[in-house]
């Protein structure tokens, strides 16, 4: 009962910042370089000034600012974002058509990224001052610092180039024909590299954040008592110290959702992956504004809806908690 | 309740559970001192009750934590022995140490609040002690946790065991964390200040939960302490520590009644009196300050689907103070008399009533208008650490007032040295930081600040609370002489009746927002007429027992 | 203990700080040592490293010098991680320091929008605005300090939070000080550690993002940029491999140095706060 309240609150408030978003991409729109009447016109290769006010007439452009704002945010409302300029083609079906390859990596990037992250993180808080705990952490810090994309580049260089490993582009091997299982195993060797570099920065930052959220939780009273039970040291820190450092670790994995996506962007780049990402780069080159726009809209959808995922969890998981907003 | 002292003689022949010699305990480098106990040597009995007592910073929880193995990291003994049940901890593998806790010793803490894992039902936790010890199978354990929850006294323990810990209350979390302590029923409880964090009524009933299953169940008690009030309530050996040593240690009743160290004696005889305050004569004249039907509400903001929650922290509050008089408001946590303080100093805005300062309407002033009327009521705060901007030089806090106000920074500064004079640090303190000096010093600086405007009125919000005893009793003879010389009229502002009996000529008491009682202090501690009075005094620590007699 | 000692203790904020200067030096010896303009084509392309005399680093597509593209590339890195996080800081502090001090209504409004702007993934925000606003040094420096100023906001509002109830604030207050007053000599002083601690990490996060941006082309197209070397290089890696290597490897150590750095300053600037290494 609580949590159908909540959800219908979070629901709300999602539809506001959405609302938003898209005010904002229309004002963006009118913003762009160029007359899309004139790129339009350009496209179907004439460009007399009376075609041209021809098809602004057609697609409303002669029509007062307010005017367009509104069909433009009714259009989205109906999921119509309009035509990618360049492609001809509904800017939705395009985006529909990448989003399963998109949720795929960053899927399987961010549950790597966690479950690695955590467990790195608690190693280094048990091995505080310790060699090995440092070395963790120094590498953290690395992969914290190196540019994703470059990354992307050199593992590209040698798991693929060098050492034939993996494959590097692409979501399967073109024309081999697989089907079924022999897909599946297909379409996971190819997601190996990608997942991997996109998951690394993210599990840095889990593993930093593991083990100082661990370290503050151990010098709390609650540790103190347990270890007066005459507890393990494993199950205090199982059952006392890793429970209430996740806590945080749940908030930022929310906040981490906007990154993810800017990080699929540069990962599906490299690899070539078909994801919505590596549609944004061909936009970019492009400059189909109306479907990198498009692309950015359902992003910052994708992470509303993560969001409010993790706030869900985050009530599960804190007892604290009882619907409040 | 009376002390079971008559027992003395039988216990001093008891067996003797916990043995502690020569016991030192060295701190890591960089302290301010190389050890945070030496040379210590005490026992502690089945069967009693031994009240380790010391001011902050006396090491009195060091021995403790050592029998526990729980000291902190850097902390550790080098020298000495400590003898539990015959065999020395000190020595023992952390393997065999850890299998004492819990099960032979039982330790419970200062702070229920933060003491218990906020993620796991109480329930769980208590069955957690008999897991650590591999005893009973789970649905036993669970069994017994609501056994020992009814023990120690919560109410609905079908209810409590399987709350979280936010669900309650400092009191009843403190309850569990007996039933935890005592849930292996351990040959040895210690318990670590554990009612500093409570309400003086609460602390009365988990004081008499202690002793109550002590005595059923005969066990050892070491209790850590910084109030002779308790000691006096619970003990029957005591140990007074100082700067890591012991310097007075003997049967309760023969230290509280003739103690023989002078600092024992000063520490005692800084108790805020339990005696009758002395009759003051309160001189009618015009008063100072009026309130007239003070009401503030305040609401927890409800989301768009969540109701707002409403506390009513004044209700229709209305008391007269008088030029030169000094007013203690006494209540509990949650009285509503931080808020009325706050109020009068219009850090707060009342939602109705009237604050009349002779005669002048402060209830309802905003913006610069109040602004420029703050000068005339000024306040001392409870946090001797938190009430002084770190990055300002003393001088330059106490001159910002006048400032504020018009006086140039010369003459400011230059006042700030007098005052400085004049609360006993000297006038060279004007150039130093806040820490440089001690919390004590710090409070002095406070007062200073406060009387830097020349306020009709102060507000002294739990000024002396954080304070130990014999800094706390200078802070309080400085306020008393200062009010004299420069007859100011005092908001007193405390949770802690003895000290208001001290200083105060006349006393409010209050719960839950409103007056229950008003009258002179003699009045007050001698006749009360309400229930809720009786009980507050009631539960004063050591009221009852026998206490060396103090000026 | 003297500040620079405090932070001297952390061996590897030494280090980093070491690296940054080094970074400095090279940006600054940039236009001494190649005068010339980095996009010139000096020498044949697909020069290996160490093979020529004066190109160290060898030469890239189009037969510019490596090395030349790296010095010149270390100043636009520089330039556009500090002007951003300054522009940063510039919208950050003041939105969180007003949210924090006046609480209520405003404090709503602000950080309703504060989360508005924290919610839309950042990296696509900055992509789309450099792509509608036409990449430019500018531009870059917009776009990057307009996705990085909401932590700004939120760490001085709850700093401001939780010391507007300090009692020395309230002692300010109740002598008379002004609410401008307040804020700015009360407040504001107590709370530059941690902003520092934040700037310097988003000096950090800001090159990163800068080098992403034109990595995928939307850098400035008069000025060589490091992430610009790697995107151009990007389709050559096979031939080519010292031209996305060592610009990246020049990003790495930035970044690496600007966080060392960030968290020595930590350290030395909340010793009470420091975590055990």
């Amino acid at each position: 009962m609580v949590y159908a309240r909540l959800i219908l609150m979070r629901l709300l408030k999602a539809v506001i910042v959405l609302l938003l978003i898209v005010i904002f991409n229309f004002f963006l729109i009118q913003m762009a370089p160029g007359d899309p009447a004139a790129i339009l016109a350009g496209e179907a290769g004439a460009a007399d000034q009376e075609f041209i006010n021809q098809l602004r007439e057609r697609f409303g452009l002669d029509q007062p600012m307010y005017v367009q704002l509104w069909r433009y945010v009714s259009g989205i409302v109906m999921l119509d974002f309009g035509y990618s300029y360049r492609l001809g083609v509904p800017v939705f079906d395009l985006i529909m058509d990448r989003l399963p390859a998109t949720l795929l990596l960053t899927g399987t990037a961010f549950v790597l990224s966690l479950v690695l992250g955590i467990v790195a993180g608690s190693m280094a808080a048990a091995r505080v001052k310790k060699p090995s705990g440092s070395l963790i952490m120094a590498l953290a810090l690395v992969f914290y610092a190196t540019p994703l994309f470059w990354v992307a580049l050199m593992s590209v260089l040698v798991f693929s180039v060098y050492l034939g490993w993996l494959p590097a582009y692409g979501l399967y091997t073109v024309g081999a024909g697989y089907t079924g299982f022999a897909l599946v195993l297909d379409i996971a060797q190819h997601l190996i590299l990608p997942a991997t570099t996109l998951a690394l920065f993210f599990m840095a930052i889990y593993t930093r954040m593991t083990r100082t959220s661990m370290l503050d939780a151990a010098q709390q009273d609650f540790v103190k008592t347990a270890r007066a039970k005459g507890l393990k040291p494993s199950v205090i820190q199982r059952r006392h110290i890793l429970r209430n450092a996740l806590l945080p670790i749940i908030t930022l994995a929310g906040l981490q959702a906007g990154q993810m996506v800017g990080g699929a962007i540069l990962t599906e780049t490299v690899f070539a992956w078909p994801g919505i990402g590596r549609l944004m780069f061909e936009a970019l080159q492009q400059r189909d504004y109306n479907l990198l726009l498009g692309i950015f809209f359902f992003s910052a959808a994708l992470v509303i809806v993560f969001n409010i995922f993790t706030d869900l969890v985050y009530r599960l998981a804190d007892p604290r908690i009882k619907g409040a907003s | 309740m009376p002390v079971t002292t008559d027992s003395a003689t039988e216990h001093s022949s008891a067996e003797t559970v916990l043995s502690i010699r020569d016991l030192s305990v060295a701190l890591p480098k960089g302290a301010d001192r190389a050890l945070a106990v030496e040379d210590v040597s005490y026992d502690v009995n089945r069967g009693e009750i031994m009240c380790v007592v010391g001011e902050s910073g006396s090491g009195k929880s060091m021995a403790a934590n050592t029998v526990m193995g729980l000291l902190p990291k850097g902390v550790h003994p080098v020298q000495g022995e400590v003898n539990f049940l015959g065999q020395n901890v000190i020595t023992l593998p952390e393997k065999q140490h850890r299998a004492l806790r819990g099960l032979k010793i039982g330790m419970i803490f200062q702070e229920p609040m933060t003491a218990l894992n906020p993620l796991m039902r109480v329930g769980a936790q208590i069955a957690e002690v008999f897991e650590a010890h591999g005893q009973l199978t789970p649905k036993q354990r669970q069994e017994r946790a609501l056994e020992l929850l009814i023990e120690v006294g919560i109410p609905q323990p079908e209810k409590a065991i399987s709350a979280y810990p936010f669900e309650l209350s400092g009191g009843q979390r403190q309850r569990v964390m007996i039933a935890m302590a005592l849930a292996l029923e351990p040959v040895l409880l210690i318990a670590d200040e554990p009612t500093t964090a409570l309400d003086v009524t609460t602390q009365a009933q988990i004081l008499e939960l202690i002793r109550d299953l002590q005595r059923r169940r005969g066990m050892a008690v070491m209790f850590i302490t910084h109030d002779f009030g308790v000691v006096a309530e619970v003990a029957n050996r005591v140990c007074v520590m100082r700067h890591g040593k012991i310097v007075e240690i003997g049967e309760a009743k023969d230290v509280l009644e003739n103690p023989q160290n002078p600092y024992t004696k000063a520490l005692i005889a800084a108790i805020p009196s339990n005696a009758v305050p002395p009759h003051r004569e309160t001189s009618q004249v015009a008063p100072l300050l009026e309130i007239k039907q003070l009401n503030k509400v305040f609401r927890s903001r409800g989301g768009w689907f969540k109701s707002a929650r409403e506390v009513r922290a004044l209700d229709d509050i209305s008391l007269t103070l008088a030029r030169g008089e000094t007013m203690g408001i006494v209540g509990e946590s949650g009285s509503g008399k931080s808020t009325l303080g706050r109020c009068v100093v219009r850090l707060e805005h009342p939602d109705s009533g009237e604050l009349l300062l002779d005669g002048v309407n402060l209830s309802q002033l905003k913006g610069d208008a109040l602004r420029r009327e703050r000068h005339r009521v000024q306040m001392i705060f409870q946090d001797p650490y938190a009430s002084l901007n770190p990055r300002t030089r003393v001088g330059m806090a106490i001159a910002q007032g006048p400032m504020a106000n018009g006086t140039p920074k010369a003459a400011a500064l230059k006042q700030a040295g007098e005052l400085l004079d004049l609360v006993g640090l000297g006038a060279s303190a004007v150039e130093r930081f806040p820490h440089e000096f001690s919390g004590g010093q710090r409070q002095r600086i406070g007062i200073a600040r406060a009387l830097a405007l020349n306020p009709e009125l102060i507000v002294a919000d739990e000024a002396v609370s954080a304070l130990d005893v014999s800094i706390q009793a200078q802070v309080l003879e400085l306020l008393e002489e200062l009010k004299q010389r420069l007859s100011l009229s005092l908001l007193f502002i405390t949770h802690d009746l003895r000290v208001a009996a001290q200083i105060c000529d006349r006393i409010v008491v209050m719960q839950h927002g409103r007056i229950v009682e008003q009258g002179s202090a003699e009045q007050i501690f001698l006749h009360p007429k309400e229930a809720y009075t009786q009980s507050l005094l009631d539960a004063i620590p050591g009221r009852q027992a026998p206490v060396a007699a103090t000026a | 203990m003297s500040f620079f000692a405090r932070f001297a203790q952390n061996r590897g904020a030494l280090i980093g700080l070491i690296i940054l200067l080094l970074i400095i030096v090279m940006a600054i010896l940039a236009p001494l040592l190649f005068p010339e303009s980095p996009w010139r084509m000096v020498q044949r392309p697909f020069l290996p490293p160490l093979s020529q005399e004066g190109f160290l680093l060898g030469t890239d597509t189009m037969g510019r010098n490596v090395a030349a593209g790296l010095m010149h590339g270390a100043w636009v890195s520089l330039l556009i991680g500090l002007v951003s996080t300054s522009v940063a800081l510039l919208i950050g502090v003041p939105l969180g320091a007003i949210a924090g001090y006046y609480g209520g209504l405003v404090d709503d409004f602000l950080m309703r929008f504060t989360e508005f702007f924290q919610t839309i993934p950042n990296f696509a925000l900055a992509i789309v605005l450099v792509a509608i606003m036409q990449p430019s040094i500018t531009s870059i420096v917009l776009a990057i300090a307009l996705v990085s100023w909401p932590p700004v906001a939120r760490l001085v509002r709850a700093e401001f939070m939780s010391l507007r109830h300090r009692e020395y604030v309230e002692a300010a207050r109740l002598v008379g000080q002004t609410n401008s007053t307040i804020i700015l000599r009360q407040i504001l002083p107590n709370t530059l550690s941690p902003i520092i601690v934040l700037a310097s990490l988003m000096v950090a996060t800001a090159i990163l993002l800068e080098s992403a941006l034109s990595f995928l082309g939307l850098g400035d197209p008069n000025v060589m940029s490091w992430g610009y070397m790697i995107g151009a290089a990007r389709t050559v890696i096979r031939q080519a491999w010292w031209l996305s290597f060592f610009p990246g490897v020049a990003i790495l150590l930035t970044v690496l140095a600007l966080n060392l750095v960030g968290e020595g300053l930590d350290d030395a600037l909340n010793p009470k706060l420091s975590r055990e290494r």
